[in-house]
């Protein structure tokens, strides 16, 4: 059995697709795309998709990912192609490649978050990151199954700084000023979201933007210690196939995009 | 119909507030296959909308196709709309955000037409909702010439007289071409300036004698409550408007693309339609009556619309829809064919609304191969031959038996009933003959699979009379009658020591079916209470957790009085032969006369036979629209498709 693993998108206003709604939304693209799936065993058989670390509902991304299982090999490359065809506009397959090595979820180790807040001064953003960074823990609550939970979301945090704000003429201009936050943030237990350092930037400066923040996810993968940024977590994968090419599929790597940039 | 400054997108405004509510993905569009098409290019524009949650509404057969063959004409286009809920109302309103279509996110007031399909009368109020979120004036009378044409279509708009000052205009019958020939006359008219404005191109539509206008009719009554007459109240318009029909459905293959929601929905399948209409002639039955005649789209049409939807959307499941399936002339063939071109693919195959006395176990073989035998629906509707007869709908207990003989032999575990309570001159023994059919059921299934793991579900819902059916001068029963009887049989089946515990017994209380009666065969006094209702917060009245008994008698108390009748008025009173019913004047093709004879003879226990069958009866659409049914067999077979890529 052949695997490819894949990197999607959910960006503009389709990330307000659940997981739920993207896992049938892929699975049907599978079908209009005739790839020839592998199914599990059993009474109902299920096309071999596994995902990893899935973006919350109403935040977007660059950097999903995905593990497939083929019973006939095929060039990644065509395969990316041939299923961003068949996804609807804003969920893109940006990048496939054949997976050669295991652990793909256990590399996705940190997330480079962007968030945009509207009607924020940049300055008072950036006193309350100055506030954030400053704090050795910042408790925060959030709403879970089990009712209301109190974690520290500071600890998690890497990075966090006031990017510039880009000049979009014409873009919601009722929407001045802006501030633009980016974010580096280690994935452990408890889980600490976008949302969750926004909370604790309103508990050690009161910030509240007025409108909801748009969060996009960047990036995912391998975190270097010494350099403090994010890495492809395809590269393993990428290297493999270019050392021994002839294995499973006609042709190597594919990629859509650029790689992965720093954080 | 305004200019384009009011047409901006209002998703900058609608983005702030969807992280605020449930479920945000079903308000911004963007599904596969749906279409954006550029406004100027356009000149003539139509808002759809299906007046429920988009989970209901994005699978509506009737509301995709329009969306289709209006956006494949040149110079038109078409956005869909759905009811919000209530967190997104509320957030609306305070935000000052107006209904938006999904497609482009354009206010409804923007376009030429606000069309609204009703497949039931319980989606008014949030006809009244999304008028007012659009910032329409909610009486057609207070429109201007920049509002759109607010038009109703669907089975409802067979009686629009309760929401007759709400709407501008409705259509009866098929829907296809009959938008296109409405965009026509819109078209010119507003090429040529708009003269005359608002009343000049409900004019022009109204004289085509296909679309209601209820502004250009007036209603008298009668001292007693009754409607004396309904008079057109200027020349040119037609005393009584007639339904639309199309003739052959394998020139209208639509949907061709069907929509792929991302959000979940209640329907997730490629349903093909296989044929419209039904001479089956169950009384009770309203589609069956103003659907005729039967139209069979041909195998090989069924053949290809599978095919190419199958490509479009992915789905998994097909599903060949009609108001009886298994009757279509050549479903054997269309169920193997399918059966066989698709056995690799996991593709499931579904056949809603099947006769018993259709139903044939290597159909059912077909359509199970690749998956399980779960479980079998039969709708028998009455539970006692008697009442068979009064509806019309002719399956003895004996062909039940042995159908469900072989169904249980077959592998089928499970075999769920349906019924109706509250038909014309039906007693409460009628009603527990139900028990014995289910524990004949039960008794044969252990005999024939000699397993005692046999389930029987019966599940009964209360009677509603319908506009142009032979029912129409029925009374309907009441909420507390309905809901004694069927605690009656309740008592019975838990009773039942032996087969009780394989029983399982689902009913519907007598209550919403009072408030659907009264909406159903109502007149145009009962705008008011719909009004009213909507007034005080009703909404999602099909749904029941929103829909509100009381406050539907309530405001029924506050505005009935005054206009001299009441709700038991509309409900369960039977009307006369003489009586002027709301709808008379608009045009079902059915005659009155056989609908009056029809509904004699099902007092008298009379059948009535298929004309598919056996030679006409009557009925009077065929003459009356110059039309015939038009049925196979056409003797072709499904070919096996190549398989590419496997």
């Amino acid at each position: 059995m052949q695997r490819i693993r894949l990197r999607y998108t959910k960006r503009g206003r389709l990330r307000f697709t659940s997981h739920r709604d993207f896992q049938r939304a892929f699975e049907r693209a599978l079908r209009r795309a005739e790839v020839p799936m592998a199914y599990s065993a059993g009474f109902t058989p299920h096309p071999k998709v596994s995902y990893a670390n899935a973006a919350p509902t109403g935040t977007g991304s660059e950097a999903e990912y995905l593990e497939i299982g083929l019973s006939a090999p095929r060039d990644p490359a065509t395969l990316r192609e041939l299923l961003d065809a068949s996804m609807p506009d804003g969920l893109d397959i940006t990048d496939a490649v054949e997976a050669r090595t295991s652990g793909l979820a256990d590399r996705l180790q940190a997330s480079v978050w962007e968030l945009r807040l509207d009607q924020v001064e940049p300055e008072a953003a950036r006193a309350a990151v100055a506030a954030f960074e400053a704090a050795e823990t910042v408790e925060v609550q959030r709403r879970t199954k089990n009712g209301m939970r109190t974690f520290d979301a500071r600890a998690a945090v890497v990075a966090l700084e006031v990017a510039d704000a880009p000049d979009e003429p014409g873009d919601r201009p009722s929407a001045r000023p802006c501030a633009i936050l980016r974010l580096v943030v280690r994935h452990e237990t408890p889980a600490v979201r976008p949302d969750d350092v926004l909370s604790g930037l309103r508990v050690v400066a009161d910030l509240a933007p007025p409108v909801p923040a748009a969060v996009t996810r960047l990036a995912q993968g391998p975190f270097d210690d010494e350099t403090g940024t994010v890495t492809d977590p395809l590269a393993p994968d990428r290297e493999a196939v270019e050392a021994a090419p002839s294995e499973g599929a006609p042709h190597a790597a594919a990629q859509a995009t650029t790689a992965v940039g720093p954080a | 119909m305004t200019d384009q400054s009011t047409a901006e997108s209002v998703f900058p405004q609608l983005e702030a507030l969807l992280p605020h509510v449930q479920k945000p993905i079903q308000y911004v569009g963007g599904e596969l296959n749906s279409t954006v098409k550029p406004w100027e290019s356009c000149d003539v524009r139509w808002a759809l909308m299906y007046p429920d949650a988009y989970e209901v509404g994005l699978p509506n057969q009737g509301v995709m196709i329009l969306y289709e063959v209006l956006n494949e004409r040149e110079g038109v286009l078409a956005e869909r709309t759905y009811s919000v809920w209530p967190d997104l109302e509320e957030l609306m309103r305070e935000h000052r955000v107006p209904q938006f279509t999904v497609d482009s996110h354009r206010p409804v007031g923007a376009f030429d037409v606000f069309g609204l399909s009703f497949s039931t009368e319980l989606g008014y109020t949030n006809m009244l909702t999304a008028l007012d979120l659009a910032g329409i004036p909610l009486n057609a009378a207070d429109r201007t010439v920049d509002d759109p044409i607010v038009l109703a279509g669907g089975h409802a708009a067979f009686n629009p007289e309760p929401i007759a000052e709400f709407i501008d205009c409705a259509v009866v019958g098929d829907g296809e071409q009959a938008v296109l020939e409405i965009t026509d006359i819109i078209r010119a008219w507003k090429a040529e300036g708009r003269p005359g404005g608002r009343e000049e191109v409900l004019f022009r539509l109204a004289r085509t004698g296909g679309v209601y206008v209820p502004a250009f009719y007036d209603v008298e009554y009668l001292p007693d409550g009754r409607i004396a007459r309904v008079v057109p109240n200027r020349s040119g318009v037609p005393w009584r408007v007639s339904k639309h029909t199309v003739m052959d459905l394998d020139e209208w293959p639509y949907p061709k693309q069907p929509l792929v929601p991302l959000a979940e929905t209640v329907h997730e399948r490629m349903s093909v339609e296989i044929f419209r209409g039904c001479t089956r002639g169950c009384r009770f039955c309203q589609a069956g009556m103003i659907t005729r005649p039967v139209r069979e789209r041909s195998i090989t049409g069924i053949g290809e619309m599978v095919d190419k939807g199958l490509k479009a959307t992915g789905f998994e499941e097909v599903g060949l829809l009609s108001l009886s399936s298994a009757d279509h002339s050549e479903i054997g063939d269309v169920a193997k064919g399918l059966a066989d071109r698709y056995e690799e693919d996991k593709i499931g195959l579904s056949l809603p609304s099947t006769r018993v006395d259709a139903f044939n176990v290597d159909l059912a073989n077909e359509l199970t191969r690749n998956g399980r035998r779960s479980g079998l629906t039969f709708a028998p509707e009455g539970g006692s031959e008697r009442m068979r007869k009064v509806i019309n709908k002719m399956v003895s207990e004996e062909d039940l038996i042995r159908t469900v003989a072989t169904a249980y032999g077959n592998g089928w575990r499970q075999v769920k009933l349906y019924f109706m309570c509250g038909l014309p001159t039906e007693t409460d023994e009628d009603v527990l003959q139900i028990a014995d059919m289910a524990t004949n059921v039960i008794a044969k299934g252990r005999q024939v699979s000699g397993s005692q793991d046999i389930r029987c579900t019966v599940s009964i819902g209360g009677f509603v009379p319908k506009p142009h059916t032979p029912f129409q001068w029925a009374p309907q029963l009441s909420a507390e009658q309905t809901d004694a009887r069927l605690e009656k049989l309740r008592d019975k089946i838990r009773g039942d020591k032996k087969y009780g515990r394989s029983i399982g017994f689902r009913y519907h209380d007598g209550k919403p079916g009072i408030v659907e009666g009264l909406l159903s065969r109502g007149d145009r006094r009962i705008g008011s209470v719909i009004r009213a209702v909507y007034e005080d917060g009703g909404r999602f009245d099909g749904w029941r957790e929103y829909f509100s008994y009381d406050r539907w008698m309530a405001c029924a108390e506050k505005t009935l009085p005054a206009q001299g009748v009441d709700v038991d008025w509309y409900t369960t009173r039977e009307r006369t032969y003489e009586e002027v019913l709301p709808w008379d004047h608009l045009d079902s093709g059915l005659d009155k006369e056989w609908l009056w004879e029809d509904w004699q003879d099902a007092l008298d226990e009379t059948e009535v036979e298929d004309c598919r069958w056996t030679p006409c009866f009557d009925c009077g659409v065929c003459p009356q629209l110059d039309l015939d049914i038009q049925i196979g067999p056409t003797g072709k077979k499904l070919l096996p498709l190549t398989v590419v890529n496997k």
